[in-house]
């Protein structure tokens, strides 16, 4: 017996039933080979010594006994840095099937101690909010068969496009064509936008991948996809290559990057699909981006114009600006004039009670280009804890409202919304997407979706891994370190885009097709979506069905 | 699925001959109503000066009756025919309609002076007036069209048993051209507004199929707070008003509306010579792209007719006939049974690109198709 002195137990003291995961690893199959502690990006398993009495028991001479045998074991450490984060690295390594995680069904002690050293809990990914969302509750339910030969998903032709860029109203553009009058340029996309996720967010061979599997889409697929950057610039080569058309370039409140671009401008060989300029993140609505130091890398510094391995906040907003609507004002005229009025500028900002006054004050502006309202689901970088669970406002009544709004004012063609947060969160990102947009959103921006269909990103909605923020992604997704980020082969990530596009636009054409639509994307087709929400059908305006 | 049939003659003819092309489509609808539009009037028992705005509609009681006759007066018109039909109710198996008009007014002397364009938005603004105030009183009154030489009649059952009712083969009534259509709206409540062919100033068009576009194009128009661009009871009520709005209010040449419903895509508005033009066009009218599927039967004030298919041509549609009168049908017996003596090996069925267009000289038909360069000079 050991006495219980011996055993340190502190006030933060921590045992394994009090984790969010539980590690079962089985001595029997275990061949201690090491894998697993060597992946685990936490550091969490240990080896450790362990005595096992033996019974014994000597038949002839009637004698009973023990002996004891000492065994090496792989145990889980219980300090809230190696916590173990599920993210199940071990698993997949191990080759006996000897070890995994398991989700701790009990109340979670560790709540209480994510504080360490004083700081409040951060993480990457996104609110981990388990369960059916708003946007999956959403039903396609106008389904066209009474008078109608039923169009086929597979053989008719479809037109699932959508525009980047103002849009004039008919009476405007037909002045303006016969008085030789500016026309704002506009871009024809696939509606489903890769969202920004910055060069400095994602490792080098996550960005490779993805821009290779859009140029892919674009080029062979006829898939006209384009992504975003996030705040952090663009790789100068990239800048300078054909590439740059399936690009929208996004400037935040740190201009990271930015010296890069316009430097870059003269040389370009053709425009970026569009500038983003982000106001608000909707997954921490009033934060700016928090790039740690140990994700600023030689590449990373030299793209950001910034010293290597320092800490990067970008301010929260635009420092330089008064007011939400001198900044919108100033940002979209410069930028747009930077680019010669030929690149559609549009500013993001978080889902808020607020949203519609920004609306209204871009629809007087002749140069703005859309609004991308984000909402609470939206995934982040790195935010706390709090901010992304309990702070920020959902997406989908916010875009209804402000499409309505656009309705009463005869607008809604002319500024398109697109709308961002929480899409596919639950793996169904056509059907979510395709609900936004009868709701009345021109395009929807996705990115956690894209990551964790494209290069097998492990966060789920079981607080599942999270560690974007740490440069320890075990998949080498959000991490700047070699070691880590070689696990992921772009070529494989370019192919899983393409793969997941061509899904994308299948599911597209399959909730078309029933609905009668193939002409044009059925943006603000709210007569065809419903709701076993009454209260929700009210607040959206659409149909009431159970 | 509604059937549709359009005559146009230089030799004004009786609408019979049109409910008599519906009766030859009969399988294709379920009676449940009938709307009827003749343009280029003459009336047996009054020599009709064809600058006369027409009132038709219908009025269910002789209250209702009394207030439409109080509020010409007072609005100015002086009432030059009244055309009284010959009513056989035995024929009737719906509701008995107090009254069944179709008057000619002189317009009030304050527009002795006045434009065009006064004028005409003088007879929109007063059918709104006249079909507010049925909504308000019940829906005792309904006003289908109030415009020069043009008459529009519509009702719940089967086209022959409401000719019979209204006794159309007397020749009392008869038209250069007349368009009808056996069946009403079927996705959105029956209701005698919501009976095709549609009309707004002059323009009217009708359409088999279903729009599954429309609420996106009806909160669109709505949104243009234009005077008329209200109701839409039926989904293809929006053809009719885009129609109206390429024409009257963008001032663009008939061709032009099949580019605005049907867009070309990309690729093939690469290859166009009017491309740059026509993709500015697409964009800024976005929304008013229908998806059928569609046939859009249509005549303008000038007596033009015209014939499209939306994109996925999923519906069908004939034009046939001979110089001086045509017919347009949803289906070829229609077209037969308008015009017997033509040569059906001429029979035309549009393509997605084309716009069938019958000008009013009726010689020929025109084929246009969106491949071609259009007429418009100076924007494009
Ligand atoms: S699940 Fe992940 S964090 Fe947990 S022990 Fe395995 S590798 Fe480490
Ligand atoms: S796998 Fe990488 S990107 Fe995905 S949640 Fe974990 S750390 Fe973040």
């Amino acid at each position: 017996m050991v006495p219980i002195r011996t055993i340190p137990v502190e006030p933060g003291s921590l045992t394994y039933p009090d984790l969010p995961w539980i590690i079962e690893h089985r001595e029997d199959r275990c061949t201690l080979c090491g894998h697993c502690t060597t992946v685990c990006p936490k550091e969490c398993l240990h080896l450790a010594y362990r005595r096992q009495r033996m019974p014994r028991l000597d038949v002839l001479s009637n004698k009973r006994g023990s002996e004891y045998r000492t065994f090496t074991g792989i145990r889980q450490r219980t300090d809230m840095a190696h916590a173990c984060i599920g993210c199940g690295m071990c698993a997949m390594v191990c080759p006996n099937e000897a070890i995994m995680p398991v989700p701790n069904s009990v109340e979670r002690r560790t709540l209480f101690f994510t504080n360490q050293k004083g700081e409040a809990a951060k993480r990457g990914g996104r609110r981990n909010a388990p369960g059916a969302t708003l946007l999956d509750r959403i039903i396609f339910d106008r389904i066209s068969m009474l008078t109608d030969p039923a169009l086929d998903a597979g053989r008719h032709e479809f037109t699932v496009t959508t525009t980047i860029g103002r849009i004039l109203s008919p009476e405007d553009y037909l002045a303006r064509r016969l008085d030789g009058g500016w026309i704002p340029t506009t871009r024809e996309v696939f509606p489903f936008i890769i969202g920004s996720m910055s060069f400095g967010a994602l490792s080098p061979n996550m960005w490779l991948g993805l821009l290779q599997g859009v140029a892919y889409c674009n080029e062979v697929l006829g898939i006209p996809v384009v992504m975003c950057t996030g705040e952090g610039g663009c790789p100068p080569w990239v800048l300078k290559s054909p590439y740059l058309k399936y690009i929208i370039l996004q400037i935040a409140s740190g201009y990271f990057g930015w010296d890069e671009i316009i430097r870059a401008i003269p040389e370009m060989q053709c425009d970026p699909a569009a500038i983003e300029i982000k106001y608000g993140q909707g997954a921490k609505p009033g934060d700016g981006g928090l790039l740690m130091w140990y994700k600023v890398s030689k590449l990373i510094a030299r793209l950001r114009g910034v010293p290597e391995g320092v800490d990067l906040p970008s301010p929260p907003v635009h420092q330089t600006l008064y007011s939400i609507e001198e900044s919108v004002m100033k940002m979209i005229q410069t930028l747009s004039m930077a680019f010669g009025h030929k690149v559609p500028v549009y500013p993001k900002i978080s889902a808020s009670t607020s949203a519609k006054a920004v609306l209204n004050n871009l629809v007087r502006n002749p140069y703005a280009g859309g609004l991308l309202i984000d909402g609470i689901d939206g995934g982040t970088g790195a935010a706390y804890n709090v901010s992304m669970d309990a702070t920020g406002h959902p997406v989908a009544s916010n875009v209804r409202e402000c499409y309505l709004d656009l309705c009463a004012q005869g607008m809604q063609n002319e500024l398109p919304i697109y709308a961002a947060g929480g899409i596919g969160k639950n793996g169904n990102v056509a059907q979510n997407g395709m609900a936004l947009i009868m709701l009345g959103a021109s395009a929807v921006h996705i990115g956690k979706y894209i990551m964790q269909a494209t290069a097998g990103c492990l966060g789920n909605e079981q607080n599942r891994c999270n560690v974007c923020n740490l440069g320890i992604c075990p998949k080498g997704i959000t991490s700047q370190n070699p070691k880590l980020y070689r696990r992921l082969d772009p070529d494989q990530v370019a192919e899983r885009v393409a793969e997941t596009f061509m899904t994308i636009q299948t599911e597209v054409k399959k909730i078309m097709a029933p609905l009668g639509r193939s002409q044009s994307l059925p943006i603000g087709m709210s007569d065809a979506i419903g709701i076993s929400d009454k209260d929700a059908a009210d607040r959206l305006q659409i149909k009431y069905v159970c | 699925m509604c059937r549709l049939a359009l005559k146009t003659a230089r030799e004004p003819f009786s609408p019979y001959d049109v409910l008599t092309a519906m009766e030859a489509m009969q399988e294709g609808y379920d009676g449940s109503g009938l709307g009827l539009l003749l343009r280029g009037m003459e009336f047996e028992d009054f020599r009709y000066n064809p600058k006369f705005p027409i009132l038709s509609g219908i009025a269910e009681s002789e209250k209702a009756w009394r207030r439409l006759d109080s509020f010409m007066e007072e609005r100015g018109y002086e009432l030059k025919y009244d055309h009284k039909f010959h009513m056989k109710r035995a024929h009737m198996n719906g509701k008995d309609r107090y009254r069944y008009f179709v008057r000619a007014y002189r317009m009030p002397d304050r527009f002795a002076d006045a434009d065009q364009d006064a004028r005409e938005t003088e007879l929109l603004k007063t059918r709104l007036a006249l079909r507010r105030d049925g909504e308000e009183h019940g829906g005792d009154l309904s006003v289908f069209s109030f415009w020069p030489d043009v008459t529009m009649i519509k009702e719940v059952g089967w086209p022959l048993q409401v000719g019979n009712t209204l006794s159309l083969h007397d020749g009392q009534i008869k038209a250069r051209v007349c368009m009808a259509q056996g069946r009403q709206n079927t996705n959105y409540g029956i209701n005698l507004y919501a009976c095709h062919p549609f009309f707004i100033q002059g323009i009217a068009t009708m359409t088999n199929g279903e729009n599954t576009a429309f609420v996106p194009i009806r909160d669109w128009l709505i949104g243009r707070n234009l005077p008329g661009y209200i109701g839409y009871q039926s989904d293809s009520e929006v053809f009719t008003h885009i129609l109206h709005y390429t024409l009257k209010h963008l001032k663009l040449p008939l061709q032009i509306y099949k580019h605005i419903i049907t867009p070309l895509n990309a690729a093939e508005l690469d290859k166009h010579p009017q491309g740059d033009f026509l993709k500015g066009l697409r964009d800024a009218c976005r929304r008013l792209i229908i998806d059928g599927p569609n046939a859009v039967i249509g005549t303008l004030p000038d007596e033009t007719c015209l014939l499209v298919m939306d994109h996925k041509k999923l519906r069908p549609a004939t034009v046939g006939g001979r110089e001086g009168v045509w017919a347009i049908a949803s289906e070829m017996c229609g077209v037969d049974a308008m015009i017997p003596d033509r040569d059906p090996a001429l029979d035309f069925q549009p393509m997605r690109e084309h716009t069938v267009i019958i000008p009013p000289q009726r010689k020929e038909l025109t084929v246009w198709s969106q491949y071609e360069q259009f007429p418009l000079s100076q924007a494009a």
